[in-house]
C-alpha cells in the first residue's frame, strides 16, 4: 500500500522537476558539454579536455574584466547598502507620505534596463545632456565617451540611481516590522538614538540586509545591459565588465568553447560568493 | 510617599481617551489595571511612566510635581506583552543593560544581574541569546531587566497574554512574590477578571477611558460601585436583566416573579437593574431564596471541576457557572436557580443600590 503512495509522490515531484531540467540543468549541460569540446563549424566537435578551461585562466582580459567587476560590485554595495538603510530610516513610518515616497521610490525599478542605460546616456552627453553640460559648465572636466574616470562616475552613479530604491524598499519593510514597544523599551532604558539604530533596529534588519547584499551582489556582479548601451564596455575596455567580455567572446569572436568555459567560471565564481557572504553574515546567528 | 494623579486627562483632536482621572497608588503597592482593550489602560500606564503627556492633569510623585518629566529622567521600568529584549545581547547583558545605561560598577553589575536571574530562575541560560529561549524565559529575561535597576515604578502591560497556558499559571504565582517587599509601585495591566483576583492589591475598573472604581481588589470586586464596573469585573459576564420591586416581589422576563430576598428587601419600589454573577447562578437547588431561570441551553461547556451553562431566556443570555458536571443538552429546556440573596441591583443611572 505505502509503495503505491510512494509512486504518487514521484508523479506530484515530476512538473516541478521536469521545470527546473528545462530552466537550469539542460542549459547547463548544454554549456558543460561546449566547453569541453572544439567546433570548426559543420556542427563537428572534438574533444578538447580542459584546454579552453586552462586557456581562460591564463588569460589576461579575463582578469582584467574580473578585476574591474569586483571593484564595481564592492563599489556601489559600499553606496548602495548604507545609502539604502539611511533613506529607509529617514522615511516617515505612518501618513499619507508613506505611500508618496513608496511610489517615488519604486519608479526606477520599473523603468526597463536598457532604458536605464539610453536615459543616462542622454544625461550624460557633454554637448546636450543635463549631467554632461551640467559637470562641464561648473568646470569639471567630463566626457565619459573619453574619460575612464567620467565613464566609472557615470556607471556607478547610474546602478545607484537605479537599485538603491530595492535595499530601501527592504530595508523600510524590515523597518516597519519592529514592534514600537521596542523602541519605546530603549527611551525607558534611556537609550541614545545612536543606541537604538546600534542594538535594535540593525539586529532586526540583519535577516533583511543579508538578502539585500546577496541580491544587489547577484546583480551587479552579472550587470550588462545598462552598461553596454551606456559605454559598450568603453572608453577602450575600462568599464568591460565580465558579461560584457563573455558576449564579446561568444557572439563577436563566435569561440564557443572558450565562452562556454567562461560561463562556468563565471557561473561557479558568483556561487561560491554568494555562499561565502551568506554563510559569514549568518556565522554571527550560529554562535 | 506614593504617586498622585489629579485630573489627568488624554485627548487627541476630538478623540477622548483619557476622561479626567485621579489616583493616588502608595508606595510598595500592587495595583491591577483592569478593562478590555482599548479602554485606555495602556495610555494611562505611558502617562504614569512619562511616555505619553497628559493633556491636562498633574502627575505628583513623592509629593514632587513630575507633570513633562521625560520617562528617562523617571526611575521607571515596563514590561510589555510582546518579549522585548535586546536581540543581540544575551541574557546577562540584557537583564545589565539598563545598570550599565546608569554607569554602575562591574562589581555591583554582576551582584545585583545574579539576583535578579536567580529570583527568575535564568541562571542556566544567562549566556543565551533571546532568541534561544522560550517564550516564557523571554519574558522572564524582560522582568528581570525591570526589577534589576530598582525603579520606582514598574509597569507591566499584559505582560503574560502572549504566554501558554501553563506558562502564564507559573509566572503568574511568581510575580507577586517578585515584588514582595520592594518599596516600588506596580502597575499590571489585564483584560482578565481572575488575575486581578489571583493578585490581590488594588484593582482600578476601566471602562472607555474611565476609571469606574478603585480600591482594595476584593471589595471592587465584592461591592462594585456601579453596573460598569461589574460588567468590567465579572468573567464569565455578570447577567443582568430589568427588573421591578413591587412589595415582596421582583417582576422580571415578562411576566415572572421571584420573591425579593435579602438585598433587595432595602429597596423602594421601582425599576432597577439586576446582576447575578454566574456563579450565583446553578443548576442545582440554591439555599437561601431562589429565583427559577428558565430557557433553551445555547452552549453547556464543561471544564474538568466546573461546568458554563449559556442558557436563551426570552431573547437574552444568561450564564451560569457552577462546580460539578452538569451535562446539559444543547437546545434542550433547562431551569436555573438564581441566588437572590446575592444579587446586585443597579439604578437606571448605573449606580449600584443594593
Amino acid at each position: 500500500m505505502t509503495k503505491i503512495e510512494n509512486n504518487r509522490a514521484w508523479w506530484l515531484v515530476l512538473p516541478v522537476f521536469l521545470m527546473v531540467a528545462f530552466n537550469a540543468l539542460l542549459p547547463l549541460m548544454t554549456v558543460v558539454n561546449y566547453s569541453v569540446q572544439e567546433t570548426f563549424g559543420n556542427n563537428e566537435f572534438f574533444w578538447s579536455g580542459t584546454t579552453w578551461f586552462q586557456q581562460l585562466l591564463h588569460d589576461d582580459q579575463f582578469h582584467d574584466s574580473l578585476k574591474r567587476q569586483i571593484v564595481f560590485t564592492a563599489v556601489i554595495l559600499a553606496i548602495e547598502i548604507p545609502l539604502g538603510l539611511a533613506i529607509a530610516l529617514c522615511m516617515p513610518r505612518s501618513g499619507r507620505w508613506v505611500s508618496v515616497c513608496l511610489v517615488l521610490l519604486a519608479l526606477p525599478l520599473l523603468v526597463p534596463w536598457n532604458v536605464v542605460g539610453s536615459m543616462w546616456n542622454i544625461m550624460a552627453l557633454p554637448d546636450i545632456g543635463l549631467l554632461g553640460k551640467g559637470l562641464n559648465a561648473l568646470g569639471i572636466p567630463y566626457n565619459y565617451t573619453r574619460q575612464p574616470i567620467s565613464a566609472w562616475f557615470t556607471v556607478v552613479l547610474m546602478d545607484v540611481w537605479h537599485w538603491t530604491s530595492l535595499v530601501v524598499l527592504l530595508c523600510y519593510a524590515g523597518l516597519v516590522a519592529i514592534p514600537d514597544a521596542y523602541y519605546q523599551a530603549a527611551k525607558v532604558d534611556g537609550a541614545k538614538p545612536w543606541a537604538v539604530f546600534r542594538y535594535i533596529q540593525l539586529p532586526k534588519l540583519k535577516h533583511v540586509l543579508t538578502i539585500a547584499i546577496l541580491l544587489r551582489f547577484m546583480d551587479s556582479f552579472m550587470i550588462y545591459t545598462e552598461v553596454i548601451v551606456l559605454t559598450g564596455g568603453g572608453p577602450g575596455s575600462t568599464t568591460k565588465f565580465l558579461s560584457i567580455d563573455l558576449v564579446q567572446k561568444a557572439l563577436g569572436g563566435f569561440d564557443l568553447g572558450p565562452a562556454a568555459a567562461f560561463s562556468i567560471v563565471y557561473f561557479l565564481i558568483i556561487l561560491f560568493l554568494s555562499w561565502l557572504f551568506y554563510t559569514l553574515m549568518m556565522r554571527e546567528e550560529a554562535k | 510617599m506614593a504617586l498622585e494623579l489629579i485630573d489627568i486627562t488624554k485627548r487627541s483632536g476630538a478623540d477622548i481617551h483619557i476622561h479626567p482621572t485621579s489616583l493616588v497608588l502608595p508606595e510598595g503597592s500592587f495595583n491591577v489595571l483592569l478593562g478590555t482593550t482599548l479602554s485606555g489602560k495602556t495610555t494611562l500606564m505611558q502617562i504614569m511612566a512619562g511616555i505619553q503627556q497628559p493633556t491636562s492633569g498633574i502627575i505628583r510623585f513623592r509629593g514632587k510635581d513630575v507633570t513633562g518629566v521625560a520617562v528617562q529622567q523617571r526611575n521607571v521600568s515596563m514590561v510589555y506583552q510582546q518579549f522585548i529584549n535586546y536581540p543581540n545581547f544575551s541574557v546577562y547583558d540584557n537583564i545589565a543593560s539598563p545598570l550599565k545605561v546608569a554607569g554602575m560598577s562591574r562589581a555591583e553589575i554582576d551582584r545585583r544581574v545574579m539576583a535578579a536571574a536567580d529570583l527568575l530562575r535564568l541562571k542556566p541560560m544567562l549566556k543565551r541569546r533571546p532568541s534561544e529561549l522560550s517564550g516564557g524565559q523571554q519574558q522572564r529575561t524582560a522582568i528581570a531587566r525591570a526589577i534589576v535597576k530598582d525603579s520606582d515604578l514598574i509597569l507591566l502591560d499584559e505582560p503574560l497574554a502572549n504566554l501558554d497556558y501553563k506558562l502564564r499559571e507559573e509566572l503568574r504565582d511568581e510575580l507577586p512574590k517578585l515584588f514582595a517587599g520592594r518599596n516600588a509601585i506596580v502597575v499590571y495591566a489585564t483584560t482578565e477578571p481572575s488575575e486581578a483576583l489571583l493578585f490581590g492589591g488594588n484593582t482600578a475598573t476601566l471602562h472607555e477611558g474611565r476609571v469606574t472604581q478603585f480600591g482594595p481588589t476584593a471589595s471592587t470586586y465584592r461591592t462594585p460601585k456601579d453596573l460598569q464596573t461589574a460588567q468590567v469585573f465579572s468573567d464569565p459576564p455578570i447577567n443582568t436583566a430589568p427588573v421591578e420591586k413591587r412589595g415582596d416581589r421582583l417582576l422580571l422576563f415578562g411576566g415572572k416573579s421571584w420573591p425579593a430576598g435579602a438585598a433587595a428587601s432595602r429597596l423602594a419600589d421601582g425599576r432597577y437593574t439586576l446582576g447575578l454573577r454566574p456563579h450565583h447562578v446553578s443548576p442545582l437547588p440554591v439555599s437561601g431564596v431562589s429565583g427559577e431561570v428558565e430557557g433553551r441551553v445555547l452552549v453547556t461547556e464543561l471544564s474538568g471541576s466546573e461546568s458554563v451553562i449559556h442558557l436563551d431566556v426570552a431573547g437574552s443570555t444568561w450564564v451560569s457557572l457552577s462546580h460539578g458536571i452538569h451535562p446539559l443538552e444543547v437546545g434542550a429546556q433547562a431551569r436555573l436557580h438564581a441566588d437572590v440573596d446575592r444579587a446586585l441591583f443597579f439604578a437606571p443611572s448605573g449606580e449600584r443600590v443594593s
